[in-house]
């Protein structure tokens, strides 16, 4: 079985014609970059992959995860996590029940409790289950939607611009910790940005799009 | 929701809404020319609108209908405009706002009571200064309630239409960027209000162009308003529309046919000459803004925009207060200012019969507004999942049932009934409540279920949730307070409704609001002050839960305060 995230000739298409082409593998444990002005269709790409491409946009092509064909899969059944640049973490849940909505159902009330409580330690946010998640920091936020993501068991893992909300300082930080994260669990990465540091800590592979005229 | 369900939950929405607004047409067409099998009548026949135009009323009646709908239009249109150019974004109008907001819910029955009781010859305005300064110490002897010309009619249309736009402007001004367009006009010189008619009119009036119609159409052929401000000889043609569907004679449904396809045609007519004449202020309008003049006039029209629109929230406020106190009123001779003293009695003796009134208001109500809200949410979710979009067209059809009169067309579905044998009663008041609800709970929900962000949606289905789980535990309960106030609004539109539950319900089904208006034909003002106040009670407490529940549920989630 070959492990990894693989887009195999992948096109998307706009009403106005070709948006863009991209065919590229990201082994387990690597990171692809996505570069390009905006509106050239990153996100759009992300949305095929996610299978929640908007109804204005039409594609062909093959995505592969770990050797299963995903790409008419529903999304909810595809194991692909994603992060956006903002957290979006679900308002009306504490910071604890945005984590269990993302844990994989199974196990005891116990032992899910203490899932929780582990992954909030591995981030420096031990204690703060019952915390309301709009009283957090940015840095903090974006720490929980990360392991709320990690938790869903994910095979591949998509950025869409997720740093570009935080200032500097904590940027570096929050994209050190996701690449880490990632790594640790060899997850293959597919980050969308515009931001070329982002792309260079990501150390791998990068892709720029064109606007196709 | 299971798969095969979703899909067809527009096609069925529509059809709940549409489906009696044009069996009822169809329903008046046939007797309209003759054809009432029950009766022993078939046609074709033009007797019964010979019958009509022969009604040495029609002139007049007709002529009101035209008067009192266009001149509550215009009025409370130019008022709401002058309100919005001269004041938006300044703390009086974020007051005013505040004020008017729940004004909207009052049912215009009570409304229309509240402000009968309050100019009437002997109502509360009449008390406060006589003999003081009227030296009055009987009542004048002036017709002001029911005046020969409307002009009463139309302020108790006004009162109530005035917060409807102004809420519905509101929602349009944040897509039209007004406050940067007013600031630049301003910078040219412009006044706020010359500067605001010049610049962001026209971009907000092609948004509330279809609640304008709506009101336009309301005004024209209320009834309940009519039967209790509105002028008795001859009374406006919907009333009389009215008057011959409850005739004992069936003969007299032929002309209510035939009357409603005249209210009908009549609306049909001002909405096409309102056309016209958008057209025409346009093309003045256009010289207006070539001549570049800066508005001279700004302070005084802002000043009395703002003083007419204080007097109309003021109208109503007093009228809810004059109708509390004569419910609990003792003795209340004339020139008093106030009661000899106040007594529970008027409410031991009718607090029975509205207790029950209210609970058949209640469960019509809260059936229709639930099943208007399933309805309303399933077309909203079909529309997210599978990209059913509703078109511009979708819209007009949305708006249909409140741009056909009442009386063109609940007079045929009930001959339509009553030909096809079915009982009326509460079920089918129910559905014809449904062709009213259906609506506004759509334009309520619809905006914030669209607003929210798509990318929660994909966030949760990437954590594995299924779309139903994305709905359920994500999308809903983020949206609880828009639902509770779609729910409300649904509440107050179905406990408001009078014409659907008389002739649907052929007099049997009693609520708070057929009740009320009945006692308009009687002057026991302690009884109406008892039922106009469960009425309103009835439509505001549901605004009420819908800030407060959230409000508790949601204490400790700063993110949906706001939201």
């Amino acid at each position: 079985m070959d492990k990894g995230l693989f887009l195999r000739n992948i096109e998307i298409f706009s009403k106005k014609g070709r948006l863009l082409s991209v065919s590229h593998d990201i082994a387990p444990g690597a990171v692809l970059s996505v570069m390009g002005p905006s509106g050239v269709g990153k996100s759009t790409l992300l949305g095929f992959i996610t299978g929640t491409l908007p109804a204005d946009f039409s594609a062909q092509g093959t995505v592969m995860l770990d050797g299963h064909d995903i790409t008419d899969l529903p999304s909810h059944k595809r194991r692909v996590g994603i992060l956006f640049q903002d957290d979006l973490l679900f308002p009306h849940l504490s910071v604890g029940a945005n984590l269990a909505f993302g844990l994989a159902p199974g196990g005891t009330k116990t032992a899910r409790r203490d899932k929780i409580a582990e992954a909030l330690a591995e981030v420096d946010l031990a204690g703060f289950e019952n915390r309301d998640p709009a009283t957090l920091s940015g840095g903090q936020k974006a720490r929980v939607a990360l392991m709320r993501m990690l938790l869903s068991e994910p095979c591949a893992l998509l950025l869409d611009e997720p740093f570009s909300r935080l200032d500097a300082a904590l940027r570096a930080q929050v994209r050190a910790l996701v690449f880490a994260r990632a790594k640790a669990r060899s997850l293959p990465v597919l980050m969308v940005t515009h931001d070329a540091d982002d792309a260079q800590a990501a150390g791998g592979p990068i892709i720029t799009l064109q606007a196709q005229s | 929701m299971r798969r095969p369900v979703l899909p067809i939950l527009p096609a069925l929405t529509l059809l709940l809404m549409l489906g009696p607004v044009a069996a009822g047409i169809w329903g008046a067409l046939l007797p309209a020319f003759g054809h009432l099998p029950t009766a022993g009548l078939t046609g074709p026949s033009l007797y019964p609108f010979h019958a009509v135009l022969d009604w040495p009323g029609l002139p007049r009646a007709a002529l009101l209908s035209i008067t009192t709908g266009v001149g509550a239009t215009v009025i409370s249109l130019c008022v709401v405009m002058l309100l919005l150019a001269g004041w938006s974004g300044t703390r009086a109008f974020r007051t005013l706002e505040r004020l008017l907001s729940p004004l909207l819910s009052v049912p215009h029955a009570a409304a229309a009571f509240g402000l009968a009781f309050l100019i009437a010859p002997s109502g509360w305005i009449a008390r406060l200064v006589s003999p003081a300064i009227t030296g009055w110490e009987r009542p004048p002897d002036v017709l002001i309630v029911q005046d020969p010309f409307g002009l009463t009619m139309m302020a108790g249309l006004i009162v109530k239409e005035i917060p409807f736009l102004i809420l519905i402007s509101i929602a349009a001004l944040g897509q039209a960027q007004s406050q940067s367009s007013v600031k630049v006009a301003q910078a040219l010189g412009y006044g706020r209000v010359t500067g605001w008619m010049k610049t962001v009119f026209p971009r907000v009036y092609a948004q509330i162009r279809l609640p304008v119609y709506v009101v336009l159409a309301y005004a024209m052929s209320v009834v309940d308003v009519a039967v209790i401000l509105g002028p008795n000889t001859p009374p406006t043609l919907s009333v009389q529309i009215v008057k011959w569907m409850s005739d004992p004679d069936l003969d007299m449904r032929l002309l209510a046919a035939a009357g409603a396809l005249l209210q009908l045609g009549l609306v049909i007519g001002v909405l096409a000459l309102w056309r016209v004449a958008e057209g025409i202020i346009a093309k003045l309008g256009q010289g207006w803004v070539a001549k570049g003049r800066r508005g001279k006039y700004d302070p005084i029209l802002a000043q009395s925009a703002l003083f007419l629109g204080g007097v109309s929230s003021a109208a109503v406020f007093l009228g809810l207060v004059v109708l509390t106190i004569w419910s609990f009123a003792g003795y209340w001779g004339f020139p008093d200012a106030f009661p000899d003293g106040f007594t529970l009695r008027n409410w031991m003796r009718h607090g029975p019969g509205a207790l029950a009134a209210l609970g058949e208001t209640a469960v019509i109500a809260g059936t229709v507004s639930i099943l208007a809200l399933v309805l309303t949410i399933g077309c909203l979710e079909a529309e997210y999942r599978y990209g059913l979009r509703v078109t511009q067209r979708g819209i007009w059809l949305l708006y249909l049932p409140l741009l056909i009169p009442q009386t063109a067309f609940l007079p045929g579905l009930q001959t339509l009934m009553l030909g096809i044998g079915a009982e009326s009663g509460r079920f089918p008041v129910m559905l014809a409540h449904l062709v009213f609800v259906l609506p506004y709970v759509f334009l309520s929900l619809s905006a914030p279920f669209r607003a929210w962000d798509m990318r929660t949606g994909t966030v949760a289905a990437a954590l594995g949730a299924s779309p139903d789980a994305v709905l359920w535990r994500v999308r809903l309960p983020m949206l609880l307070r828009a639902i509770l106030t779609a729910l409300a609004v649904g509440l107050a539109v179905s406990v408001g409704q009078y014409l659907p539950t008389l002739l649907i319900g052929g007099g049997r089904v009693t609520t708070l609001t057929t009740e009320a208006v009945a006692l308009a034909s009687g002057a026991d003002r302690r009884a109406i002050g008892v039922y106009g106040l469960m009425q309103t009670g009835a439509a505001l407490l549901p605004f009420a839960l819908a800030l407060a529940i959230p409000a508790i549920l949601w204490r400790n989630r700063k993110g949906l305060r706001d939201g």
